[in-house]
């Protein structure tokens, strides 16, 4: 029932939205089509605005996938990680989901269909991929949009959220699914 | 950043001289400067339909009279912007998007609400307490259902994906009013802009 319901407004709320925007734009006698070129001309230009940072992560991101590095890191925190019953094929998920929307979502479907999509590993890997925005990504696109070089404390409260919904996702997961 | 940034490069490098994958990494580089650019462009196309569609709505007075309808929230979470500030309806739409898993709307509108902020700040090469908070709320970004994973669920044959909808939602909660708290918490602790101070240390807590 609840989730019919979503799943409606998810679908009706863009075609809503542009219905109400231009009703009330006419209603209140706005050019809604000059309005509208006005507008969008700044689309390429933020997308040039953001694009060296978008460089800066999304290449350092991959340099790290292709390293090597997190079959180093899954080694390394074996022991760790099984004590807390974490499956240790959840930790690039736990790392890259605040790095990389695409790539985090490769990592799932392999987790998906490696173990099976009603396994413990993939209901774990499914929370925190679904819960979770990539923090770098948005940094990086938000402050460049207007030019932002000092982050200040948005980046250290990213990051400390970013840990939190992963201890909050390991308990919930623990929970109810072991 | 500076660090973070570094420290991932860094890492990559020597994991890569550890595990022999120098190839790969340089041939990352290249790859992945290509997805920037491919992303960047990808993004241009539905950026301009909702900045078009965000300008109707800030000219007829649509933003303004979700800012109004949502100043005391707004005064609690962004207590540096103004009264019937458009900031407040863009952030709102922004958010909006987001519980809805409507990234590609999403990221428009917070950029909009960005733009707005920057007129407010007084120093324009450093966030303002305003912006982010704005940022804590998107790198949260709580959302009611993930339709992306419930479809990679489904595409690899599971019998009751919509299964994790509810703790998916616990968590995303957790985190975004965990979020919220810290980024309010540290705004306090956080040193205040400079403004008009040049010549100062680049680093200032980043």
């Amino acid at each position: 029932m609840i989730k019919t319901a979503i799943d409606l407004i998810s679908l009706w709320l863009i075609p809503a939205i542009i219905l109400v925007v231009l009703l009330w734009g006419v209603i209140k006698k706005i050019p809604v089509y000059e309005t509208f070129i006005d507008g969008a001309k700044d689309g390429l230009k933020v997308s040039v605005d953001i694009l060296p940072y978008l460089i800066a992560i999304i290449v350092a991101v991959s340099m790290l996938r292709a390293s090597g590095f997190f079959e180093i890191a899954q080694q390394l925190l074996a022991g760790i990680l099984d004590w807390l019953k974490i499956p240790v094929d959840v930790l690039p998920v736990m790392f890259v989901r605040s790095l990389s929307g695409s790539a985090v979502l490769g990592l799932f479907s392999e987790i998906a269909s490696n173990f099976g999509p009603d396994s413990y590993t993939t209901k774990l890997a499914a929370i925190m991929v679904g819960s979770s925005e990539t923090t770098f990504y948005v940094l990086a696109v938000y402050f460049g949009s207007v030019g932002i070089k000092k982050f200040r404390h948005a980046l250290l409260a990213g990051i400390l959220a970013d840990i939190i919904g992963i201890i909050a996702a390991v308990g919930v997961a623990r929970w109810l699914f072991l | 950043m500076n660090y973070i940034w570094f420290f991932i490069i860094l890492i990559s490098i020597i994991s890569a001289a550890y595990t022999g994958r120098i190839n790969d990494v340089v041939n990352a580089i290249m790859k992945g400067a290509q997805t920037s650019v491919e992303v960047a462009l990808y993004l241009a196309g539905i950026m301009a339909f909702w900045l078009g569609i965000m300008k109707i709505a800030e000219k007829s007075g649509l933003v303004a009279g979700i800012s109004r309808l949502l100043t005391p929230v707004a005064k609690k979470l962004f207590p540096d912007v103004p009264k019937d500030n458009p900031a407040i309806g863009d952030i709102a739409m922004n958010f909006s998007a987001n519980a809805f898993g409507l990234s590609n709307a999403a990221t428009p509108m917070g950029i909009k609400a960005m733009k707005e902020l920057q007129k407010l700040n007084k120093d324009k090469k450093s966030a303002s307490n305003d912006m982010c908070t704005l940022l804590a709320m998107n790198t949260a970004g709580w959302q009611l259902v993930p339709a992306t994973v419930i479809a990679v669920l489904v595409a690899n044959g599971s019998k009751n994906a919509t299964q994790i909808v509810f703790p998916t939602l616990i968590v995303t909660t957790i985190t975004f009013v965990s979020a919220i708290v810290i980024v309010k918490v540290l705004e306090k602790i956080s040193p205040a802009q400079k403004i008009k101070v040049k010549g100062d240390e680049e680093r200032e807590n980043d």
